[in-house]
């Protein structure tokens, strides 16, 4: 059974309070640009906020539940791995600025009762969104803390009813070359691909995003919608997902064909198992000094150590 | 004649300084990065590698491209390379992993990648303190077989560079080639060529 801490759950008044913000605040920020618009243009121009227009971020938590703070707002928007935009972390909220995340679709389809598509705004308004706070571990061995927005993906699949053929789950990220200038780099096999095993993703840990901070998700966090796997590498957490099919055969994800005796299908956070050539036995938490060590399964053994059990970790790496 | 020269020397340690700004004033002036140590290592790592391929380029530059100046860049474009691998190596020891020899220990014992980067340094270590025209005359006919271990560690310095990728190796076979094109510029079948 999952324990989900009581301060990872957002209270429906407060979530609810704060859609009710966002509303007022879309609204205050339409009317401020009207008036700017019909401004006098002799009169001085304020000049263009750095952040995109919308609420301050907030986090209705601090910590995650073992008490470590959140990462601040600035490095989790500008720190990012998304190949997709640029290979340089520090460059991707800037080439992704521009990148307009809606209308989008999310279809779901494969071995299910129910394919359909999706408008982003039916499944953020269908599901309620809670925050969760998860440490988020790269394979680079670098670590941060986020609170999240979303719902769990059971309650997608749930709707979508896989059939007892489905074994697996794969998810897609957007193929736009136009609009993610890195998929113009033959050096990948765009677009990119993610999978889980069925149980992994009904698990109630696994989150599918639409925000953090208590805000829509921005470009360079995968917006409007990605998945957030916290016991595995960051880069099982797929995102600007388009596409989730529900498979019987395992999915071969962008990293598993890339380097194969490399990055394996589970990818769980295991300071036993190193990588071929870098070790994962500590890591570095953004905005610290000094290294911690790596916890096995990221600090969520408790919950999903029981997904693996008699399996070779060394082996299913 | 001498007044050209002096000022392409100039350039050259000007040259060999710009990376320690993009290592240190970069940080400072505001570009701050969020993960400033990989930052570092990184950048420190880059510029030991292009100097020291630099250093090696001064030979070939000389006798085949005709670049008699090159000479005199070889020693301050080496001992420039020792120094950004001396500050990579110290910025991974002190500040990375803190001096804690244990975990250093661990990680070195299994990382081909630390392995061979490390040997590289090791093997410069001889090669800067002996630099010197004191030690050059010292070692006497010595010297030049003892700084030929130079053609050793450089390539094992890009051995360290391509390991140490995550995927995309692209840079690191750019400075392999560099490696390659003025180690062979050495081999008597091309220098021999052109003093005919």
């Amino acid at each position: 059974m999952t324990r989900i801490p009581p301060s990872d759950i957002t209270p429906e008044w407060l979530y609810r309070q704060r859609r009710q913000f966002l509303r007022s605040a879309g609204a205050l920020g339409l009317a401020a640009a009207a008036l700017v618009a019909c401004g006098d243009a002799t009169q001085p121009t304020t000049p263009a906020p750095t952040q995109p227009a919308g609420p301050t971020p907030q986090a209705a938590g601090t910590a995650d539940e073992r008490g470590d703070p959140l990462t601040d707002f600035d490095s989790v928007t500008n720190y990012n791995n998304f190949y997709e935009f640029s290979m340089d972390k520090e460059a991707v909220a800037r080439v992704s600025a521009g990148f307009v995340a809606t209308p989008w679709q999310v279809t779901i389809d494969g071995l299910v009762r129910n394919p359909r598509t999706y408008a982003i705004e039916d499944l953020a308004s269908r599901f309620d969104q809670l925050e969760r706070i998860y440490r988020l571990r790269c394979v680079e061995g670098w670590s941060m803390v986020i609170p999240w927005l979303g719902f769990p993906l059971h309650r997608l699949l749930a709707e979508v009813e896989p059939t007892a053929e489905a074994r697996y789950v794969r998810f897609e990220t957007l193929h736009d070359p136009e609009r993610m200038p890195g998929q113009r780099d033959p050096w990948f096999t765009w677009p990119y691909v993610e999978g889980l095993r069925l149980d992994e993703a009904q698990h109630d840990l696994t989150l599918l995003a639409t925000g953090l901070y208590g805000r829509t998700l921005l470009p360079q966090n995968g917006a409007p919608l990605r998945l957030v796997v916290p016991w595995k590498y960051g880069f099982k957490s797929i995102k600007s997902i388009v596409r989730i099919e529900l498979t019987a055969a395992q999915p071969t994800s962008l990293w598993m064909a890339s380097a194969p005796h490399e990055y394996g299908f589970y990818a769980n956070v295991n300071p036993e198992v190193a990588h071929p050539r870098w070790s994962q036995a500590t890591e570095r938490r953004i905005g610290e000094v000094s290294r911690r060590e790596t916890l096995p399964f990221n600090g969520y053994a408790a919950d999903v150590a029981g997904l693996y059990a008699g399996m070779d970790l060394r082996v299913n790496y | 004649m001498s007044t050209p020269t002096r000022r392409s020397d100039s350039l050259i340690h000007l040259l060999a300084l710009l990376p320690l700004a993009w290592i240190v004033f970069d940080q400072l002036a505001g570009q701050r990065s969020i993960n400033p140590i990989q930052t570092w290592t990184q950048r420190s790592g880059f510029s030991a590698l292009a100097l020291l391929l630099a250093s090696l380029a001064c030979t070939p530059a000389n006798r085949i491209a005709g670049v008699r100046r090159a000479a005199a860049w070889r020693r301050p474009l080496g001992l420039y390379g020792f120094g950004y691998a001396l500050i990579h190596v110290l910025i991974f020891v002190v500040i990375d992993y803190a001096a804690d020899g244990r975990a250093i220990m661990a990680e070195l014992s299994e990382k081909r990648y630390l392995i061979v980067g490390a040997l590289a340094f090791v093997i410069l270590i001889p090669l800067a303190l002996t630099s010197t025209t004191a030690w050059q005359r010292r070692l006497g006919r010595h010297w030049r077989r003892v700084h030929r271990m130079a053609y050793l560690a450089v390539p094992l310095a890009v051995v360290h560079q391509i390991w140490q990728a995550k995927s995309d190796i692209r840079l690191a076979l750019v400075f392999a080639l560099v490696t390659a094109v003025v180690l062979l510029m050495r081999l008597p079948p091309v220098t021999g060529v052109r003093r005919r």
